[in-house]
């Protein structure tokens, strides 16, 4: 099992947590084409390798946060950029 | 019947050996693990035999003369002891109820009734061994051939085939044995775990503790030594002198020593599990079969030694040929006599040592062969039995028992699991690590290379000592990130950013990520010293073909025809023939395996290599994995109420709630005709502050919000981003910027995720820099009761003087005030069943007395409790829908019939975009389904839920999802999704029974069938109600029954029925648990670092007592749970909160402070054994250097969301554990269930 760096209560099992998605930005809802919107929906470049995602400390702090992490080897680093 | 399975072997011209029955004892042994001053009687196969403390089943027996132990797998044929240890595979034997039990590993007991599996009629005499007459016809792979044809003989294939299927025997449940065996789990957080405790695992332990690691030390035999047990006066002085040390070592608590223990698997990060088969200190606990322990090493250290192999060879299987650790083990550690008259084939020093033991104590060796000299053994003759062993050269030596020494096997299953690929040396003739674990994995002893004792424990310590630097440095830099200790935390430097954050008051750290340390490259590390690779003649068949695996009765034969078939790679091979899949895994079979395949197939054993090696390493029961079975419940406060007054119960979800009474349908006329109470306290509740609530609500409602005024409530719904209906429920307004939001019950959860998702994550609305809302669930702080029915105002206007006028209190609307005496009620008039209704809210604690209350003074109004089946059929009554019930993961607003909510003339709201584009496609061509009202044309049917709408024929165009019978009505009442085509009101559908047949129904002019203008609940005008009556202060009731637990139950949480042991025998007084409910909490928030924080004098994951004595603790970013000093009763509850919001009120511009009083259950748990307890449930380190006195954190206890505070008493460990209220039972139950083994007691 492996262990997520939640960034305030530290190293925990992942069991703890709950994987919201990989991390998409999210269009102008008032300028955005349907393909654009569905696209934020239900589209994900599904990477192998290192990939930005969003997840939640569901059995612990309740904070979402945002990890880099590696779908290979499952290592872990601060995400790149802002939330979402 | 005499025992004929030895057949005596005279010497030639030798007088005939003694009776077998009595003289296979030697006397007594310098290394024997035997009691010999008590004797324990049991049975084998219906007659007695007798064996000491310290046998193993099978010494015993052998001891007795006993050579035939049970019958292979598919020829059935007699098999006998080989290894003498556990992976022994012709011992594998039925101990009372219980089978497959490893006899040559189980420790003998007074008592027990052994017997060997899946012979008939008997083991000596077996039926089915005339499969071996049918050898030819089945080879390895015969099942892929034959049983084919013709395909209506395969019932009678199957009852056949039945009956050869090998194995034991389980009884039913109550005949005897009570399967529901308690399986106990704990979880460890060792810094390095050693695998082996034989002299490599003991010296690397007692070096890593010496180096300040915390060290768990496995050995999957009864006692630490490995081969040293049966060695020589010099290997018992060395392993005397090794298990002192260990001793020590676990006197001053720095190595944790499981025997008969074995780790199972290693996952991801040094994730171990070991499962521990033997408990020996779980007293109080009769039948802990085995126990598993899910540890997370820094480093694991793997030790397990080698293997012995056995050759292949003609009638290698026959009883009476041995390897010869297995002679050593039996003639040291057990003193017996394996037989009579000796061959010993070596290649080894293992071999000679054989070949000296036997001389020692009298058996006569005939002759040594030597492999090294190029001598070679050819067949075995004899069939239950050794007669006579033929060696190369020609000649036949007569001898009852052939010891062979041709190899070793590395069992690298812990390396492979890590990522290794083992390598064959042709040199040393076995595979070795291939080095490509990580730098948390180490390798000691014999699996790392050959040379003296000396060398080996020399390169063991040195291999310990580097075990604990890394673990200890792995360790220091986890501590460094934990914000549960004295120093704050540290934090990594950010990378640089493109763009400053939007974030909200609480971003943290998504910038400063704390990361786990990496690991370095082995490269980098200091060098160990090296051990070399001896030589070691490569020996695996003879000249002639015999059995590869001996559990699938696989041999040489069968897969050099499964090579010729075309099956010639490893992998293939092993899937094909089935070979190292049996019990022992490849243990004992994967080299000869790989060795007859390379000669098959004409390449090497390296180019052949092996197949990957997966967890379980050994074999594990699964009541052992499944452990404890947690499944949290949920109770309103109520609950005992409805248990004891014949409600029916329903799951729903974790919550147990009343589904009826006994009779729904009285109950739909009570709430009709006169006034109903029911019990909806799971509706979830979420309690919101703040300026920007409204914004908020806007976004996540499909309707407006900006203009509810204070003390108006509003139907709301939500979608998700797209369009799909989310949740429901009311929100009301209590205040100026304080509100009050319902979601539906199993919606509960994700609403509050979804809400704190938007405000974490989310670009707050145009105009703020941030959400300045605060919402808190108190879905189970208060315990809700509506009551519904046109007497419910009279009936509380005697419970409450809040004005219950039409005029001053209107539908739609939510008041505040006493009821039944009880302060800070929350008051709604909403309506669900279509009555006049009131909704109460009242402080959980007080739950049941207003509950009790409402039936006393209404009792003369008639008043009756429902249960949640009466709700469904009043709400089907009134055509409301139920979100995932009437709706369903596509089901969009407008297909919902909730056109009128969704305001599109909002900018922005969840699911806009795609709700807009189907209102667009609709005006053009309506398309999707509706939700309609269906009444049947036939009145008397009722269709079942989920029955299809059909047209022409088979075409499905609906569902109906919700159904039953209305009382009020006198005829089903339907909601349907059904094809906008087709959803105009007074079209006739057809619906396909679930029974079969079709029925008619029409679709209705509203979805409500009774009272469709909404009269009954608007009631506008009516004479004065009450007066008030007197209600003394109640007390409230805490959610946790202490007294009349079952403990040690096979369930924790729902009633088992099942008494425990009259009292835990365990160790008295090492934990207390008491209950703590009711001491005042309130939960503040505010920002992480702002001047509250500084006021309150705490940090998250900290907690200190305040000026007060009042315990501060750190719960959450920016929330603090504030736990009041003193015993707490009832009426300080709102003062504690008013106190402390009057002191931090101001100091920002947004605070909230909530009181969580009845909201949270707390219990305590006080004593030196209280961590060990802990970590029984819990996966938190809490050692002193993690988890220190004054440390809080949140994590999952017995799968449940839990606080936790270390709050040491008068230097006594004492934790504090808190869960939302619903769940404080079943916290509590399941803390007393895993206390039984440390006698937990609850004194006050």
């Amino acid at each position: 099992m492996i262990q997520l760096p939640c960034p305030w209560c530290g190293p925990r099992n992942v069991s703890e947590f709950r994987h919201v998605g990989e991390a998409v930005p999210r269009p102008e809802p008032a300028v955005a084409t349907p393909e654009q919107w569905r696209s934020y929906l239900y589209l994900r470049r599904n990477t192998r390798g290192w990939t930005e995602e969003t997840w939640y400390h569901s059995a612990g702090c309740r904070r979402y946060f945002r990890l880099s992490r590696d779908t290979v080897s499952n290592q872990t680093r601060a995400a790149g950029g802002a939330p979402r | 019947m005499t025992d004929q399975s030895v057949r005596p072997v005279p010497a030639p011209g030798a007088s005939p050996v003694p009776n077998s029955k009595t003289g296979h004892r030697l006397p007594v042994q310098p290394g024997e693990v035997l009691d010999r001053s008590r004797l324990l009687r049991f049975r084998w196969n219906g007659r007695e035999h007798t064996g000491h403390p310290g046998d193993t089943i099978v010494s015993a027996l052998a001891a007795d003369g006993v050579r035939v132990f049970s019958r292979s797998f598919k020829y059935h044929r007699p098999r006998g002891v080989l290894t003498a240890s556990y992976h022994d595979p012709g011992t594998t034997l039925q101990v009372d109820d219980e089978p497959n039990v490893r006899a040559g590993h189980r420790l003998l007991a007074d008592g027990m009734v052994v017997s060997s599996q899946n012979t008939w009629p008997s083991l000596r005499f077996d039926v089915k061994s005339v499969n071996q007459l049918a050898g030819r016809f089945l080879s390895a792979g015969f099942y892929y051939k034959t049983f084919m044809s013709p395909s209506w003989l395969w019932p009678t294939y199957e009852h056949v085939l039945a009956r050869f299927a090998h194995g034991g025997q389980v009884g039913p449940a109550g005949a005897g044995h009570d399967y529901r065996d308690y399986f106990d789990k704990r979880y460890a957080h060792p810094d390095v775990l050693v695998a082996g405790g034989g002299p490599a695992g003991m010296a690397a332990a007692v070096a890593a503790a010496a180096a300040g690691a915390r060290v768990l030390l496995v050995d999957e035999d009864h006692q630490l030594g490995g081969h040293l047990r049966w060695g020589d006066a010099a290997e018992l002085a060395a392993l005397a002198q090794l298990r002192a040390e260990v001793a020590a070592g676990a006197a001053d608590g720095r190595i944790e020593v499981l025997t008969d223990a074995a780790v199972l698997g290693r996952y991801d990060e040094n994730w171990l599990a070991v499962v521990q088969r033997g408990v020996p200190g779980v007293r109080g606990l009769p039948g802990v079969p085995e126990r598993l322990v899910k540890a997370r090493a820094g480093v694991l250290l793997v030790a397990p030694g080698l293997i012995e192999r056995p050759y292949v060879f003609a009638g290698n299987d026959v009883p009476g040929v041995l390897l010869s650790t297995a002679v050593r083990r039996l003639v040291n550690l057990w003193a017996v006599r394996p037989g009579e008259r000796a061959v010993v084939f070596t290649a080894n020093s293992a071999g000679d040592a054989a070949a000296a033991d036997l001389r020692r104590v009298g058996v006569e060796v005939a002759e040594v062969v030597d492999a090294r000299r190029g001598q070679d053994v050819v067949r075995v003759h004899g069939h239950s039995s050794v007669r006579a062993v033929e060696l190369a050269d020609g000649r036949r030596i007569e001898a009852d028992l052939l010891v062979t020494a041709t190899g070793w096997t590395a069992p690298t299953a812990l390396l492979n699991m890590a990522g290794d690929r083992p390598v064959y040396s042709p040199r040393a003739a076995r595979f070795l690590p291939g080095g490509g674990y990580g730098a948390d994995v180490m390798v000691a002893g014999g699996l790392a290379g050959d040379g003296s004792r000396d060398e080996l424990v020399g390169h063991a310590r040195a291999v310990g000592a580097e075990a604990a630097r890394r673990a200890l440095r792995h360790r220091a830099a986890r501590l460094a990130l934990l914000p549960t200790r004295a120093e704050p935390p540290t934090r990594v430097e950010p990378p640089a950013r493109a763009e400053p954050p939007t974030g909200t008051d609480q971003t943290p750290p998504t910038e400063s990520i704390p990361e786990l340390p990496e690991l370095p490259e082995l490269a980098d590390l200091p060098e160990l010293p090296e051990l070399p690779v001896g030589e070691h003649p490569a020996l695996f068949r003879g000249r002639t073909h015999g059995m590869v695996d001996f559990s699938e009765d696989v041999s040489s034969k069968d897969i050099h025809a499964a090579a010729r078939e075309g099956y010639d790679s490893v992998e293939l091979v092993k899937r094909y023939t089935t070979a190292t899949m049996g019990p022992a895994q490849g243990k004992l079979e994967t080299v000869n395996t790989v060795a007859v395949l390379a000669e098959a197939t004409g390449r090497t054993i390296a180019e052949t290599g092996t197949t990957t090696w997966r967890p379980m390493h050994v074999p594990v029961t699964l009541g052992a994995l499944a452990g404890r079975i947690f499944e949290p419940v949920r109770h309103s406060p109520m609950q005992p109420w409805h248990a004891s007054h014949g409600a029916h119960p329903l799951v729903a979800g974790q919550w147990i709630r009343p589904e009826h009474y006994g009779d729904p349908v009285s109950e739909v006329r009570a709430v009709r005709e006169r006034v109903g109470i029911i019990d909806v306290t799971p509706i979830g509740k979420l309690d919101l502050r703040g300026p920007d609530v409204p914004a908020l609500l806007n976004l996540l409602y499909v309707n407006k919000w900006s203009k509810l005024g204070i003390g108006r409530v509003r139907y709301g719904v939500m979608c998700a981003e797209d369009g799909v209906v989310f949740d429901d429920g009311v929100t009301g307004r209590l205040g100026q910027d304080h509100y009050l939001m319902s979601t539906t019950s199993s919606g509960a959860g994700a609403v509050w995720e979804w809400v704190e998702n938007w405000l974490q994550t989310e670009r707050p609305p145009a105009g703020l820099t941030r959400w300045r809302v605060h919402v808190t669930p108190v879905t189970t702080a208060y315990a809700s009761i509506n009551v519904a029915g046109p007497r419910s105002r009279e009936l509380l206007g005697r419970l409450t003087d809040v004005d219950l006028s039409p005029e001053a209190f209107e539908y739609m609307n939510v008041r505040t005030g006493r009821v039944a005496g009880v302060d800070d009620c929350v008051l709604w008039r909403i309506g669900f069943t279509g009555e006049l209704s009131y909704e109460l809210h009242v402080p959980a604690g007080h739950g049941p007395h207003v509950w009790e209350a409402l039936l006393e003074h209404g009792a003369d109004l008639g008043v009756a409790p429902f249960g949640v089946e009466a709700q469904r059929i009043l709400r089907l009554e009134k055509g409301h829908l139920i979100v995932g019930q009437d709706t369903d993961g596509l089901t969009g607003a407008y297909s919902a019939g909730l056109d009128w909510a969704v305001k599109l003339d909002k900018p922005d709201f969840v699911g806009r975009p795609e709700l807009a584009w189907q209102h667009e496609r609709d005006r053009r061509t309506p398309s999707g389904p509706r939700l309609v009202g269906l009444a049947p044309v036939d009145p008397a049917v009722v269709p079942e839920e989920a029955s299809q709408i059909v047209a022409d024929g088979n075409r499905i165009i609906g569902r109906i999802t919700s159904s039953r019978m209305s009382p009020t009505l006198g005829r089903a009442v339907c909601l349907a999704q059904l094809d906008v085509s087709l959803a105009a009101p007074g079209t006739e559908v057809t619906v396909r029974l679930r029974a079969g047949g079709d029925t008619r129904a029409r679709v209705t002019e509203h979805l409500a069938a009774v009272d469709p203008d909404g009269e009954r609940q608007r009631v506008v005008s009516a004479g004065p109600v009450g007066p008030c009556r007197e209600f003394s202060p109640p007390a409230p009731v805490s959610p946790v029954r202490l007294a009349g637990v079952a403990r040690g139950a096979g369930r924790v949480g729902l009633t088992s029925g099942r008494a425990s042991p009259a009292g835990a025998r365990g160790d008295v007084g090492q934990v207390r648990l008491t209950d703590e409910s009711a001491l005042a909490k309130a939960l503040v928030r505010a920002a992480v670092d702002g001047p509250v924080s500084t006021a309150l004098g705490t940090r998250f994951g900290r907690a200190a007592r305040d000026a007060d004595g009042a315990l501060v603790v750190g719960s959450a970013p920016g929330e603090w749970l504030v736990l009041s000093a003193g015993s707490g009763s009832a009426g300080t509850d709102s003062a504690a909160t008013e106190k402390l919001l009057a002191r931090l009120v101001g100091l920002e511009d947004l605070v909230s402070v909530v009181d969580a009083t009845h909201g949270r259950a707390l219990l305590r748990l006080t004593g030196p054994r209280a961590a060990d307890l802990l970590a029984k449930v819990c996966a938190i380190d809490l050692a002193d250097d993690a988890t220190p006195d004054g440390a809080a954190l949140c994590t999952s206890t017995a799968k449940l969301v839990t606080g936790l505070v270390r709050d040491d008493m008068d230097g006594t460990p004492s934790y504090l554990v808190h869960c939302e209220r619903s769940s404080g039972q079943y916290l509590c139950d399941a803390l007393l269930d895993a206390g039984a083994e440390f006698g937990i007691n609850t004194a006050g």
